[in-house]
């Protein structure tokens, strides 16, 4: 790491527009040396696109930076990086064939005559492992490597630029329960050794707990910028919405007596997960819980038919899947929110109406067109019952917000009107009002009839939303809890008990 | 532009932004539209041939073949792959018709071509889906076994249409609505059709989300194989008719022809702004990137300029093209 210090951080009078939609304006923002400064607002309220102005990915269109009291002019990455500057996107940076050693030092390899010399860069990676007390495989592809660990690698490359100031967006939102406490006590350790961080997040205890001061945008304002020390999450809520709100989880209603099996599962097997049985009645909510690579998600896959199982048998309504594919499934009235939205989730290219309407084209069509009149009023109601914040629903989806994206995705597969409704992490980046608005749309459909398998690495979450807690381990079924049950005993049986539970 | 001072909700904002912000989307799409325009004024005003229906009908002619091919490029780069098949299937569909023609008559020879263009469309697509290799190379190699079977059938000799109908054989040629020969109403009427199918049915819709996003669109239910099948048929038909046009013109087939032009056809697409990565495109603007291309070497023979400076004249009036195209949408970033 640098020894130089961290710079202060003065931004004055910063703005930004899109084609004439202002998503940024007259921004005001002052950071001292080693402080943790949080940064939180609704989606779409333009953290990403600050973060993104001070790491030199954007060019605002107005006001000025300086670090130390000196201007500066970040055009690139490759400027803020020299001022000692470095992001860590929401989207996450890697390149995904190179190994994590080459990614770590990327265009900074260390060379000799234009040779690049790994011995001397693995050298330098050790000691950052030191520093860290990360441990990553410095020869594995980045892409094999599990989200939280692929994050790590990206804090490591910070690092090795010799980042002064480390710039995160959302990197909790990907992380499981243990692996956000990893982070956090990072972060500390990097702020108490002069580093300057900046964090993102929807996740207001997070921000609370580590944070020196928080600012708060809304609507690409700064609303304004408080002591950590005394502020509450209610109070940041309030800032973030401009009005008093309540954040209250909604209780699922109880499964009525009787309610028939709608999706059910045998002896599920493929790869890690191994016999696997589940069912799930009209109106019931399934939360599955367990570690980072305990078959969660890929028991969804299984039951959504993107990978085909080796054995075992999904039957919707008593009748067996036709085949285990996407389509088949989807014929039999489920559907499946994806785990990542980047890359199984949405077409970025396009736009956010296609992309709502993709997976249910078939149902308004006359002949082999497109019905439009009929799609945009579909679009148009989904879009608002969860909330997507748009300026415009044909721009291309990737100029959405993060947390508006994962909204996008949810209305998609809603918009189906499955029987079963499979999620892997609802609210992934989602903001705290967003949030409860859809728990409340899950509980809803719920009570409407419908069967939900939920996933989230957000113990809390699941708890509020389940009525019964499926627990994995391993790929194995180690136990199942009501509705009630403790995070701590959940969490115990994830790990197994004879291994105790986390740090 | 007002700068809002009162925090709103972006679905509550003025409604002048939010149609500022669509016409602007729209105008970055237009960029190449603007450069073919300037370049049509430029020659409107240098020469007085230019603008005159002889030359206008001679102008839509030439860019027929090369039209009808960047199409099928256009649908295959949309959905995520090339088709370097289209030169090889345009010369053995067209070799297929006029055998067939022999041995019927002209039209079911036309028809048989294609057919034959859609038959060799489903099997490269088949190829390419089933044995996942990369389409370029795996439509590379089946482009060989195409043209070596067009040798093969025609034992490397040209093939021509019986002579009591070679008259008829000729009829792409011929004038027809507007003054406009066959060929161009053919290729006009075929590339409506398809930028119809790609802008409205469900097909369409199906064929960006591939080409964005292959695993996502399978995860939507699309079956990803079957849309790459459908996208090189089309480009096999495409072919086709472009091959009915050379040899209607040339009175005759061999196996030779139009070589190496798949890739001057990805070229007009990826003038035309079709991005290479797929998932993004449209039909117009082939027909833009076909113009363009035939509208340079047209003016050049308007202008009696020295055939000396033509590639690097032609070369650069491309890249002022495909500039001017980057340079507007970047505006909006
Ligand atoms: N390239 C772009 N073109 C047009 N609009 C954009 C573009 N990028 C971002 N925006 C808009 O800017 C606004 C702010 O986006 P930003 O990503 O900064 O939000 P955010 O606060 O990070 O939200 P989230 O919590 O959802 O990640 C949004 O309304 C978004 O739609
Ligand atoms: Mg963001």
């Amino acid at each position: 790491m640098s020894s130089q210090k961290a710079p202060s951080i003065a931004v004055r009078g910063v703005g930004k527009s899109y084609s004439g939609v202002s998503v940024l304006r007259d921004i005001d923002l002052d950071i001292a040396p080693g402080e943790v400064h949080g940064l939180v607002g609704e989606n779409g309220a333009g953290k990403s696109t600050l973060l993104k102005i001070l790491g030199g990915a954007i060019r605002a269109d107005a006001g000025t930076l300086s670090f130390d009291g000196e201007q500066v002019t970040v055009g690139s990455p490759r400027d803020s990086i020299a001022h000692g500057i470095s992001l860590i996107s929401q989207e996450g940076a890697l390149v995904p064939a190179l190994s994590v050693l080459d990614n770590v030092f990327l265009a900074r390899w260390s060379h000799r005559g234009g040779l690049v010399s790994a011995r001397s860069d693995r050298k330098r990676l050790a000691a950052l492992l030191e520093t860290t007390g990360f441990s990553v495989d410095p020869d594995v592809r980045v892409d094999t490597l599990p989200i939280g660990v692929q994050q790590q690698v990206e804090i490591l490359r910070s690092l090795a630029r010799g980042a002064r100031v480390i710039a995160m967006d959302e990197p909790t939102a990907v992380l499981a329960e243990h692996e956000k406490d990893n982070l956090l006590a990072l972060i500390r350790k990097l702020a108490a050794g002069g580093t300057t961080i900046i964090l993102v997040s929807h996740f207001l205890e997070e921000v609370l707990s580590v944070a020196d001061r928080i600012t708060v945008l809304r609507d690409g304002a700064l609303i304004r910028t408080v002591d950590a020390s005394d502020t509450s999450p209610r109070e940041l809520v309030g800032h973030m919405v401009g009005r008093e709100i309540d954040v209250l989880y909604p209780d699922p209603q109880p499964v009525p007596e009787g309610a028939p099996v709608v999706l059910s599962a045998r002896n599920l097997r493929r790869g890690l997960v191994n016999g696997v049985d589940l069912q799930v009645r009209s109106g019931e909510i399934l939360g599955i819980a367990g570690l980072v690579g305990s078959g969660r998600t890929e028991t969804l896959r299984l039951l959504f038919g993107a990978d085909k199982p080796v054995e075992g048998v999904v039957e919707v309504d008593g009748a067996a899947l036709a085949a285990h594919t996407p389509r088949a499934a989807m014929a039999a009235g489920v559907a499946m929110v994806p785990e990542s939205r980047k890359e199984q989730g949405l077409v970025m290219q396009r736009s956010v109406a296609e992309n709502v309407a993709l997976s249910s084209l078939s149902g308004r069509r006359s002949g082999p067109f497109v019905k439009r009149p009929a799609e945009k009023t579909a679009v148009g109601e989904i879009s608002k019952s969860v909330d997507i914040r748009a300026a415009n629903p044909e721009a291309p989806i990737e100029t959405l917000s993060g947390g508006n994206q994962q909204k996008a995705l949810f209305a998609k597969w809603l918009l189906r009107k499955p029987k079963v409704l499979l999620i892997d992490e609802p609210t992934r980046g989602v903001d705290v009002a967003a949030k409860t608005q859809i728990h409340h749309l899950i509980t809803g459909l719920a009570a409407d009839g419908m069967a939900v398998v939920c996933v989230s690495s957000e113990i809390e979450e699941l708890l509020a939303l389940s009525h019964r807690v499926l627990v994995l381990r391993h790929g194995e079924p180690v136990g199942e809890f009501p509705r009630g049950t403790t995070p701590e005993v959940v969490v115990a049986a994830a790990f197994g008990s004879h291994e105790g539970e986390p740090s | 532009m007002s700068v809002d001072t009162t925090p709103q909700t972006a679905a509550a904002r003025t409604p002048a932004a939010g149609n500022m912000s669509r016409l602007a989307f729209r105008m970055r799409d237009y960029g190449i539209v603007a450069a073919l325009v300037i370049i049509v004024i430029a020659l409107s005003v240098s020469t007085d041939t230019f603008l005159t229906s002889g030359n206008l009908v001679n102008l839509l002619d030439q860019t027929a073949v090369l039209g009808l091919l960047a199409t099928g490029a256009t649908i295959c780069i949309i959905s995520g792959v090339f088709d370097l098949t289209a030169s090889a299937t345009l010369a053995l569909s067209a070799i297929i018709g006029v055998q067939v023609g022999r041995v019927t008559d002209v039209y079911v020879g036309f028809a048989a071509a294609a057919v034959a263009g859609a038959l060799l469309g489903f099997v490269t697509g088949t190829v390419v889906v089933r044995s996942g290799v990369n389409s370029f190379v795996g439509t590379l190699a089946t482009s060989l076994v195409y043209r070596g079977l067009a040798v093969m059938v025609t034992g490397g000799a040209i093939v021509y249409p019986l002579t009591q109908s070679a008259e008829t054989f000729g009829m792409l040629t011929w004038p027809s609505l507007f003054g406009l020969t066959s060929a161009t109403i053919m290729f006009v009427v075929v590339v409506a059709i398809l930028a119809v199918v790609v802008s409205r049915t469900t097909f369409g819709r199906r064929l960006y989300a591939v080409g964005g996003n292959a695993e996502a669109a399978r995860l939507s239910g699309i079956r990803v194989g079957s849309i790459h099948v459908t996208a090189f048929m089309i480009s096999g038909v495409c072919s086709a008719l472009a091959g009915l046009i050379l040899a209607s013109r040339a009175g005759s087939a061999q196996s030779t022809m139009a070589t190496g032009m798949e890739l001057t056809a990805i070229a007009a697409a990826v003038v035309g702004g079709t991005s290479i990565l797929g998932g993004e495109g449209a039909v117009w603007r082939a027909l833009v990137g076909a113009l363009l291309l035939t509208l340079i070497g047209n003016g050049f023979n308007l202008l009696g300029w020295d055939t000396i400076y033509q590639q690097v004249l032609q070369g650069l009036l491309i890249l002022f093209a495909v500039t001017m195209d980057r340079w507007l949408r970047k505006r909006t970033r």
